[in-house]
Order: structure tokens, then C-alpha cells, then sequence
């Protein structure tokens, strides 16, 4: 399993506990001295009454033998939750025990428990330093794209065209994110321009942080141009904001038309797409009216460029865009200079 | 996706907030996850059990408030439930949406002691 997104985690066990195992376990010990632990796996809705009065339960014993139940649930479930789990567990064989808290104790009326109420975004910690980040390059008139795609699309060849293209009109520098290698980072390197590798190790995308961080190595001059490789994944990153202008997604023609489909949430944080590698199409079955089409069903806005490292094809189509960019984060800088 | 980060995350508001509101345990934690925001309940719940071990959250209860996927049709000029990102209006079934509900992902608080 990927360590960082839980890719694959529905196969996964830690300590031979199922993913599936929501629910904390509950222990048991029954009135003749054995005892059992069992996970309810029902799932609660938040505001609710319990639909179902009765559940069962499946106990295993530690002597081999197995019995279900059912039973009443008749605690109260106020919106809270206090789940005090208070129920009685009668038994086929007349034996009584009662469901016991993780403390191992039963207290009745005595709990010191009281709600905090948060009220904050999972990524806001992301968040604010894509915040940072943002501001920063802002005040250098930086115009930052985070490119993003599957493994294989293309991204570096183009990037590497790209650069060759701007050398002399722009200043650029490069972050390359990888799990593993500074290969892409060396490519770059061999074009003249800055790159700085970042190593994700077990993680699956650029945070905000590793890119402010690379930031500040890379000393990034102002008015210039900085692109983000992103680690070639069609997921994680794009919950990810990591301060840039625009995320730019890059299919390749190789792929399948359906990949905005299957991959619906980056291409709906992108707003701009590459079909990439179109200098193949005439060897291929992929039809490009249709990828671009379900593109656009993911994202109405999403602008979209046919290009070809290899042949040059829609290169200055986004050549074109990039120097716009540029040209916007340079006039905004110096309008919020003044 | 990126569920382990997530819970880290969910971990370090968690942290923080025990700092500034003064609590040693977590018991119940309640986060809000949007039915378009791509995450997978089940993967949270596994990587959430994961990263409280030996933390203030250990064994706390995680609970879910699934908030239903909402869109603005274009077409229609009015509010529509959508599954995915991609559904179409389920009124004109015009692909003109623009999502403004469901995306999501908090905490909205927490038992503590």
C-alpha cells in the first residue's frame, strides 16, 4: 500500500484487523469467566435516530464455539454521542454479561468528557503554507504552474522543449517532484536551466511545504517563470495546492479517452489540459474529440491544447499562454508594488 | 487518495487544539467529509485508527457526517444533488455544473476529556 494516500488500504490489515473494522472493539467478559473482544462494523449517521432498533452480533469464544444474537440497542444516541455502549448481552445459554468500556471499567454518570467544537479544514496546515507560498511569488511577479499527470505522459520531454523554447526570453526554474531519482531533475539541469528535486520518498504528491522549502533553495529570480513537476499521479496531487497559478494536466494520447472520467477530480482542479504525444494519433485508435469532450464534462472551463514534443505540434499555442501568465503576475506585481 | 495524509492532518488539528483548549484524551472525533471531496471512508478510517496509535487520539471513535454532493446548473439556474464530479444535471442533463457543495473535508469537533 502507498504509506501516504492508502492506496490499495481495502485489502490491507495492520495487526490482521480488516480495514473494514471501523468501529473500536468491544470487550466482553462473560459471566463464566471467558471473555471475547468484537467489533461492531455498523456505521452511524450523524444526526439520527437509530433506523435499526436491533443488530446482530457474531461472538467467537475462545473455546472454538460460535453464537449470533440479536439485541436491542436502547441507549439514546443524543446528537453527541456519548456512546457509554451501556448494553446487555443476554445469551442462548442464559449467561449475562455487559459490554465494558476501552477503560475496562464500568462507571455509571461519572465522565469528564465535554465537546470541543474545530470547525477546520483537514488541509488547512496545507493550505496556509500554499497561502505563503502564493503570496511570495506574487510579490516577485513569479507566475507558477504545478503540472500534474499520470506516470509516462510526457511531462519532462515537454518540459525540456518548453525551456529549450523560453531560453533567453524568460526566466525559469524547475521543481521536480519523484518518489525516488533526480533523473528528471538532471534532464533538466542538462538544458541550463535551475532544478531542484524533490524527493516524496513513500509519498504520492508536492506539498506546500516541500515547495516553499525548494523555493527558498532555489533562489527564484524575480519576473520569472517557475514550473512545478508534479509526481506523475492523477490523484493525490490535486487536492494539494501548492501556491501556483494554475495546475496543468497533461494527457497523452497513449492513454485512454476516459481518463478525465476516471480521474475526474484533477481534471476538475486544472484549468488547463495538454493532449500530449499528438504526433501519434494517426497510429492510434484514441479519439481526441472525445477525451477533450470528457474533459469538459468534468470541467466546462478547462482550456485545452493539442500538443507534440516531438513535432513541435501546439507549441506555441503554449508558449503563447505561459508568456501571458507571465506577463499577468509581472503587471499584478507592480500594480500591488505601487 | 491520500488518506494517511489526511489523517495526519486530522491528527495535528487534533494536537493543536489540545494545546489551546486544555484536553489530554479524544474519545469521538467528527469530521465532515463531502461526497465529492474523493476521499475513501473506509481507507480514513484505517489510516485514522493508524496514525492516532500513541497519540492523545488513540482508540478514539471516528465518525463520519457524509454531506451530500450539491451543483449549480447553468441551465436550469438552480441548486441540483450530484453524485460525482461528472454527473450531468439530473434535471436538463446539461454538463454545464458547477459544484458548490460536497467537497468538503473538516473537523467539526471533538469529545474530549
Amino acid at each position: 500500500m502507498c504509506n501516504v494516500c492508502g492506496c490499495g488500504a481495502g485489502e490491507t490489515t495492520i495487526d490482521g484487523k480488516a480495514v473494514e473494522h471501523g468501529h473500536g472493539g468491544h470487550f466482553h467478559v462473560h459471566a463464566d469467566g471467558t471473555a471475547h473482544d468484537h467489533d461492531h462494523s455498523h456505521d452511524h449517521d450523524h444526526n439520527h435516530e437509530h433506523a435499526q432498533a436491533k443488530h446482530m452480533h457474531y461472538h467467537l469464544h475462545e473455546d472454538g464455539s460460535s453464537h449470533e444474537h440479536v439485541h436491542d440497542h436502547l441507549h439514546g444516541h443524543d446528537h453527541h454521542h456519548d456512546h457509554a455502549h451501556d448494553h446487555s448481552h443476554s445469551h442462548a445459554d442464559g449467561s449475562v454479561h455487559y459490554g465494558l468500556g476501552p477503560a475496562g471499567a464500568h462507571a455509571p454518570g461519572l465522565s469528564q468528557s465535554r465537546m470541543v467544537k474545530i470547525e477546520q479544514d483537514i488541509l488547512s496546515k496545507n493550505d496556509s503554507y500554499a497561502n505563503d507560498n502564493r503570496a511570495q511569488l506574487a510579490e516577485h511577479g513569479i507566475f507558477a504552474l504545478n503540472l500534474v499527470s499520470s506516470p509516462g505522459s510526457g511531462k519532462t520531454t515537454l518540459l525540456v522543449k518548453t525551456i529549450e523554447a523560453l531560453n533567453g526570453q524568460l526566466k525559469l526554474a524547475v521543481i521536480e517532484g519523484d518518489q525516488q531519482t533526480d533523473n528528471d531533475a538532471a534532464r533538466i539541469r542538462a538544458t541550463g536551466a535551475p532544478a531542484l528535486q524533490i524527493n516524496t520518498g513513500k509519498g504520492c504528491h508536492l506539498d506546500a511545504y516541500m515547495v516553499g522549502k525548494a523555493m527558498t533553495q532555489l533562489q527564484l529570480a524575480d519576473d520569472s517563470l517557475l514550473l512545478i513537476e508534479n509526481v506523475g499521479n492523477l490523484v493525490c496531487p490535486a487536492s494539494f495546492d501548492l501556491g501556483e497559478a494554475h495546475k496543468v494536466a497533461i494527457l497523452s494520447v497513449t492513454e485512454g479517452e476516459d481518463k478525465p472520467l476516471k480521474y475526474p477530480d484533477m481534471f476538475r482542479a486544472a484549468d488547463l489540459m495538454l493532449l500530449n504525444k499528438c504526433d501519434l494519433l494517426p497510429y492510434l485508435t484514441f479519439d481526441a474529440d472525445l477525451a477533450v469532450a470528457n474533459a469538459r464534462r468534468v470541467n466546462p472551463d478547462i482550456k485545452v491544447i493539442r500538443t507534440s514534443a516531438t513535432s513541435g505540434e501546439g507549441m506555441n499555442e503554449w508558449l503563447d499562454w505561459i508568456r501571458a501568465g507571465c506577463k499577468k503576475a509581472v503587471d499584478r506585481k507592480s500594480i500591488d508594488g505601487r | 487518495m491520500h488518506e494517511m495524509s489526511l489523517a495526519e492532518g486530522v491528527l495535528q488539528i487534533i494536537e493543536d487544539s489540545a494545546k489551546t483548549q486544555n484536553f489530554s484524551r479524544v474519545k469521538t472525533v467528527w469530521l465532515e467529509i463531502g461526497q465529492l471531496a474523493g476521499v475513501e471512508i473506509e481507507a480514513m478510517k484505517f489510516c485514522f485508527d493508524a496514525v492516532t496509535r500513541d497519540s492523545i487520539a488513540q482508540d478514539a471513535k471516528l465518525e463520519i457526517i457524509a454531506t451530500p454532493g450539491q451543483a449549480w446548473c447553468l441551465h436550469c439556474a438552480e441548486v441540483v444533488n450530484v453524485q460525482a464530479l461528472y454527473d450531468a444535471c439530473p434535471k436538463c442533463g446539461s454538463h454545464q455544473v458547477q459544484v458548490t457543495g460536497g467537497n468538503e473535508m473538516r473537523v467539526k469537533e471533538l469529545d474530549v476529556e
